[in-house]
């Protein structure tokens, strides 16, 4: 029933869909590097933090990290809508494998590529005079896997409620803004209004910023981990159980 | 024991009945076909069948296996092709017949071996590594029903095959399916509202509005009819109508623009029918029995209402 080989060739698919998607691999490269090197820079020139020991364009680093890790495992689970529009879901729900397996499958490959791509956004940390070492980028690469998971998770259980594309977009778009801004990728959360700051608080990847702030910003200081990692872990893995669970519920439950 | 089995199925969507207690079965080996316009459970029945669709009451079983209580096992002893395109069209050929493989879990020196070999029986060998998106729709249709056969299944469903295509790509993928069921031997289960189609069945089962109302060889239903029928346009069809049924002892059925009488010899009837008739005729149209014949002699009604079913000649 619950069969890997599956689980294997539904995520090798959405790889091969992406590198072929010439477009989509341009704005997915190109979105984190205008937010760093355009907005990053201009704030910079106008917010001064130095006297925090961390430069604005170095500490949103993390932030857009977070970012390239919301918007691809968000748009990834485009595919279940895709696939279902394009008749191709069919095919797999036919296939002698659990629904639960289909939904691994979604979830592994919408997991792998935003950790690929975060990966690849890493290259630029020495241009900003970040240290990465091995050891920090192993932990990114767990911490990412496990935000990427969370959000992938979140996104499939919503795109499994949604029928059309445009209703995606829409939706989608309506739940990644806030989720970046109230991420602490632009400010520290712990500077917005009480009111606002319950929703941070319910907010992944806020724990997931704050975790890569945890590898990528370490030290003291207004500007660096709000939180304590343990606590950043152990919220984003709650968030992808209770998501991974709810999204095997739908798909179990509908045909 | 039949491979197909179904008994007094029931559907309902929304309290009203798609499916009103449907019975037939399907032997093994068989070319099974479900005739009938569109909207009457064709695709319910099938998508039933293929554990996609659960159902309120009676049974259904695929290959010895319930629908409902073992739904892994009905699913891997069936193929489908579905009436729309289910084909991934950024992957190449290859490419999805791959996947298809590695779904039905096999092993992978014999996925290479027989998607290499169905490629060269739907001809698609020179494209394997063409990417989808670029293909006709007949190459996509071949392509797909190449993929439902991958991994040899037991019945192969075909759910409107030819919908959409070109009169000529329909017949190629017809003459295709026929010689491929001729070497693979397995069984067919298709819907179709396409009457020629329907013809080339071992046996098929009439459905209209949710009810089987005819089930055998095409031939013996038409034989039952026992007789020909006449297609006949007049100045007044309800006078024309009247005076059939009270001159002849017929009761003509009413059809679009017209009426439809069974007769048992059309050449000798028609003479009599033009002598007799005060109605004046602006049209008449011998028929032999089709299966069109069948289902408006069952229903009262055209099964389609595009196309030129019951043609009338000036």
């Amino acid at each position: 029933m619950f069969s890997y080989k599956a689980i294997y060739v539904i995520t090798l698919r959405e790889f091969k869909r992406f590198f072929r998607q010439r477009g989509r691999l341009i704005v997915t490269a190109a979105r984190p590097l205008i937010w760093l090197f355009i907005v990053g820079s201009g704030f910079t020139r106008l917010i001064d933090t130095e006297g925090e020991g961390v430069r604005y364009i170095q500490f949103i680093l993390p932030g857009i990290v977070g970012m390239t890790i919301l918007f691809s495992s968000i748009f990834s689970t485009i595919s279940v809508v895709w696939d279902r529009e394009f008749g191709f879901l069919r095919e797999m729900l036919v296939a002698p494998v659990s629904r639960v397996t289909i939904v691994f499958g979604k979830l592994l490959s919408g997991t792998a590529l935003s950790v690929f791509q975060g990966a690849a956004l890493l290259i630029v940390a020495p241009f900003l005079n970040l240290h990465i070492g091995l050891t920090e980028f192993v932990a990114m690469v767990f911490l990412m896997f496990l935000v990427a998971l969370a959000i992938t998770a979140m996104g499939l259980f919503v795109a499994s409620f949604l029928t059309s594309l445009e209703g995606f977009n829409v939706i989608m778009n309506f739940i990644v803004l806030p989720m970046f801004f109230l991420s602490g990728a632009l400010y520290p959360v712990g500077s917005l209004p009480e009111y606002i700051k319950v929703f941070a608080y319910i907010n992944p990847l806020c724990y997931g910023v704050d975790a890569f702030k945890h590898i990528l910003l370490p030290g003291h200081g207004a500007l660096v981990a709000e939180f304590p990692i343990a606590l950043d872990i152990a919220f984003i893995a709650a968030f992808s159980a209770l998501f991974t669970f709810l999204s095997a519920l739908v798909f179990e439950r509908r045909k | 024991m039949p491979i197909i089995h179904v008994e007094n199925l029931i559907k309902k969507y929304n309290g009203t009945e798609a499916v009103k207690g449907v019975s037939f079965e399907v032997n093994e080996g068989e070319v099974f076909g479900f005739l009938g316009p569109n909207g009457a459970g064709k695709t319910t029945t099938i998508n039933i069948l293929c554990t996609l669709l659960g159902f309120d009451s009676g049974t259904a079983t695929v290959n010895g296996f319930d629908c409902k209580k073992d739904p892994h096992r009905v699913r891997q002893s069936i193929g489908l092709v579905f009436q729309e395109m289910t084909l991934d069209n950024e992957l190449t050929a290859y490419e999805n017949l791959k996947f298809h493989c590695y779904m039905y879990n096999m092993e992978k020196r014999l996925s290479e071996e027989r998607i290499a070999e169905i490629l060269e029986v739907v001809g698609l060998t020179d494209r394997k590594k063409d990417i989808v998106k670029k293909f006709s729709g007949g190459m996509k249709r071949r392509l797909e029903i190449a993929r439902g056969l991958l991994h040899r299944p037991k019945v192969l469903f075909l759910d409107e095959p030819t919908l959409g295509l070109d009169p000529q790509t329909r017949s190629h993928v017809w003459d295709f399916i026929h010689s491929l069921m001729k070497r693979e031997g397995n069984t067919v289960f298709m819907t179709t509202h396409y009457m020629d189609e329907a013809e080339a069945c071992d046996r098929i089962a009439i459905i209209d509005r949710g009810r089987i109302i005819a089930c055998d060889r095409p031939d013996a239903l038409k034989k039952a009819l026992r007789g020909d029928t006449i297609y006949l346009k007049t100045a007044d069809n309800d006078k024309a109508a009247v005076e059939i049924e009270s001159k002849f002892g017929l009761s003509p059925k009413r059809i679009e623009g017209g009426l439809s009488l069974l007769v048992e010899s059309g050449e000798k009837f028609i003479p009599r029918l033009f002598e007799k008739l005060e109605t004046g005729i602006s049209s008449i149209n011998l028929k032999r029995p089709s299966l069109e014949d069948v289902f408006i002699n069952l229903t009262g009604r055209e099964m389609r209402n595009e196309g030129p079913a019951p043609r009338m000649r000036p």
